[in-house]
């Protein structure tokens, strides 16, 4: 066991420190729940390809640096230090970059990968349907093979980013006579696709975030199958593994949150009196802090040739309820005024962005499989309780 | 940076386990409940062949030279097995106090001589901290290491004076201990003791944490196997999903206070002066998780739960009693709650790892 940074992190760290100074916008940008924020959010990702730090672990081939976890984790946590504007391509670099990564062709790497790293095409996802949704092997939007292409069929809801993402993956039923989680496909398709249609569906804040997407006979070649036909459901837990794992939520984001809530709890603006704020701030402190140092575990036992296991279940939990714990001290913090939407800079100085999080810490414990599956699978995957 | 264990350390902690497994029975300890000693002669002269007395003494002084990363598994191991003895005390405790007096030339041929007989399994020594009301198995003890009022004694069992205190925990054999501070036992006072004394808080506090956790993960295993055989309305317990969500909770407060004290143990091991906060989230965290594994492990056994024959009592009670040594949740949330109050405080993604706390110099790097 070694827990200090060797050399070479620290010069990595410092690069990354230096060019994040040098590029990062000064002022935030709009939200990517919007036209020109999307917009805005994508020329940020094209600035970070410009220095290759579009995502640092992927082969220099495909824009990456080649990098190994520790110091992704470096990197992300600059990355949240220096407030850099949030990843409108999560979908793509932080979900099906690594499942390309694993099943995809090296014809499908050299495709998407790339302009995946630089921003020129933005992901959204397509799992949920009105009928699919903890029980995603109910899925039903068929797509019928004919010749050379598949014909897609049917609904996708809950689609995060597809109101101006351009491509879609998602899960498709691709032998029509399947049932439950066989006969199903990952499928990738353009959302600009003819017989498409996206229907936005405005989130807490009024913004459309995620959408329907009604598929009319959209026709797409077979060679956008990823991982075969029929491997649907194994590379569906492989990408929702990457998603409850390690990347999607790394830990920094919690760090940078709740060094703000210590922050906001040392000038205490709001004059709150309840004594139960101090041990409230003090167990975001900590939570926050020992899923850094759970991260770095998986990330060391990682590299030593182990594999994500079981805590990719707990960690979901973990982060989506220490998100909420986060912004729910702060909103106590902000007193009276934590209902207030900040408009005026000054709201701004005194409010931060904490009501604007609070929102988005709501859906923490639902999406990505909700904490109850996530219970029902640590219960019985892990501790090997009984299913019925 | 690299936050795993060796193959070495894994394959000590295993055979600490297996000898746990064979020696640490819930009908042994039973029969320690009976005794007024407590202590089962067998187990401790198994434990005292695989020479863990020794452990963290200096190979120079006899010892096998091994650190606090090295024994925190064992000490988590310690826990599961519910095991009685106070052998974590010992070993990180009175051994690592015992040698820091001799590295700094305090003490007389008493200390050396009680190094040895630890070190060759003749001697036990009892420690009391003044975080700590009694003192754990003292009348059994060959020698008593106490700090209290800003100083450091060793004396022998003789010169105290002994009321017995009940605990919650029938494993444990609490003491009043009375005692003639006079300079003939003193090994140390002032600063020399004040830095002694908070090393061996938190070393007590890290073995605590660990155990704690071991108490958890057994908790959670003996309540899994119960909700799995016990049957109401034609099925399992453990199959509803209010059963499994109780012990899904335990899982993720243990996985996620794990780490928290492995980074404690090394803080303890290579920088001990700057070892205050990392500790104390330590203690915080397998408290929280222990009293969580407590409460629902009773509750997924029932009315089973709540009697003196179920063996679940043995480790829900140990877990009551460990949350209070070495400092409850209140001292250890304060100690992070002063520190993090200081504006320079160093708090933030990128000082996960290296120099935290404000107090205390750099030490070497280490790899351990």
């Amino acid at each position: 066991m070694d827990l200090n940074y060797t050399v070479e992190q620290i010069e990595f760290r410092e690069e990354v420190r230096a060019w994040l100074a040098d590029n990062v916008p000064s002022t935030p940008l709009e939200s990517f729940d919007t036209q020109a924020g999307f917009e805005a959010h994508r020329e940020w990702e094209r600035t970070l390809a410009s220095g290759n730090w579009g995502m640092v672990t992927w082969p220099t081939e495909y824009g990456g640096r080649g990098c190994d976890l520790i110091q992704w984790l470096i990197f992300e946590e600059e990355y949240y230090r220096a407030g850099a504007p949030l990843r409108v391509n999560q979908n793509g670099i932080f979900l099906l970059g690594p499942t390309l990564m694993e099943f995809g062709t090296p014809e499908q790497k050299a495709r998407f990968l790339p302009a995946m790293a630089s921003g020129e095409e933005i992901w959204a996802q397509g799992w949920s349907e009105p009928n699919a949704g903890s029980d995603m092997a109910a899925i039903r939007c068929r797509a019928d093979r004919d010749g050379d292409d598949y014909v897609i069929n049917g609904q996708k809801i809950w689609s995060t980013r597809a109101v101006y993402a351009d491509w879609v993956f998602g899960l498709f039923r691709t032998d029509p006579s399947s049932e439950r989680h066989r006969g199903l496909s990952k499928i990738l398709l353009p959302l600009n696709s003819k017989g498409i249609t996206v229907r936005p569906i405005p989130q807490l804040n009024g913004l459309p975030g995620f959408a329907e997407i009604f598929f009319d006979d959209v026709r797409v070649p077979v060679e956008n199958v990823l991982g075969g036909e029929g491997e649907g459901w194994n590379i569906a837990m492989a990408t929702a593994g990457f998603e409850r794992g390690l990347m999607l939520r790394s830990p920094a984001r919690f760090q940078q949150a709740s060094k703000r809530l210590v922050e906001l709890y040392r000038r205490n603006e709001g004059d709150v009196v309840d004594p139960a704020i101090e041990e409230a701030v003090l167990r975001c402190y900590m939570d926050a802090e020992a899923y850094a140092l759970s991260t770095y575990q998986t990330a060391s036992r990682l590299a030593a040739g182990g594999s994500i296991g079981a805590e990719a279940s707990c960690n979901k939990i973990f982060w989506s309820e220490l998100d909420l714990q986060i912004h729910d001290t702060a909103l106590q913090l902000l007193g009276a005024r934590g209902e207030i939407e900040p408009e005026t800079n000054e709201d701004k100085a005194h409010l931060g962005n904490w009501l604007d999080g609070f929102l988005f810490a709501q859906s923490g414990p639902i999406y990505a499989g909700t904490n109850e599956i996530q219970r029902n699978i640590i219960a019985e995957r892990v501790l090997g309780m009984p299913r019925k | 940076m690299k936050f795993t264990f060796n193959d070495e350390q894994l394959s000590f902690r295993d055979a600490i386990v297996a000898a746990l497994e064979g020696e640490v029975t819930a009908e042994r300890i039973r029969q320690r409940w009976e005794t007024e000693q407590g202590i089962d002669e067998a187990c401790v002269a198994q434990l005292r062949e695989l020479g863990l007395n020794a452990m963290l003494v200096p190979e120079s002084l006899g010892g096998l030279g091994l650190s606090a990363v090295d024994f925190v598994m064992i000490a988590e191991a310690c826990g599961a097995a519910a095991l009685p003895e106070p052998l974590v005390d010992t070993v990180l405790c009175a051994t690592p106090l015992l040698v820091d007096v001799l590295d700094r030339g305090l003490g007389g041929s008493d200390v050396q001589n009680v190094v040895d007989g630890l070190v060759a399994g003749e001697f036990s020594v009892a420690v009391g901290h003044s975080i700590n009301p009694y003192i754990n198995f003292a009348a059994t003890a060959d020698w008593l290491l106490i700090e209290q009022s800003g100083a450091l004694y060793l004396l022998p069992r003789k010169e105290v004076t002994l009321t017995a205190r009940k605990s919650v925990d029938p494993s444990r054999r609490l003491k009043e201990v009375g005692f003639d501070a006079s300079p003939r036992y003193r090994l140390a006072e002032g600063d020399a003791a004040a830095e002694l004394s908070r090393a061996t808080l938190n070393r007590g506090a890290l073995g605590s944490a660990a155990q704690l956790l071991g108490l958890t993960s057994a908790i959670v295993k003996q309540s899994v196997q119960y909700t799995s055989d016990r049957e109401q309305f034609g099925r399992a317990i453990g199959s509803n999903q209010a059963v499994k969500h109780l012990l899904a909770d335990v899982t993720v407060q243990a996985e996620y206070a794990r780490p928290v004290i492995q980074r404690a143990a090394y803080t303890t091991a290579v920088a001990p002066t700057r070892a205050d906060c990392a500790v104390s989230h330590a203690k915080v965290a397998a408290v929280r998780a222990a009293e969580l594994a407590a409460r629902n492990g009773i509750q997924c056994h029932g009315a089973m739960g709540y009697t003196w024959e179920c063996d679940l009592q043995i480790w829900v009670k140990r877990a009551w009693a460990l949350a209070r040594e070495w400092g409850d949740t209140s001292f250890h949330k304060n100690r992070i709650h002063q520190w993090l109050l200081k504006p320079e405080a160093l708090i933030g993604p990128e000082h996960t790892f290296g120099r935290r706390s404000v107090v205390g110099v750099d030490s070497q790097s280490a790899a351990i």
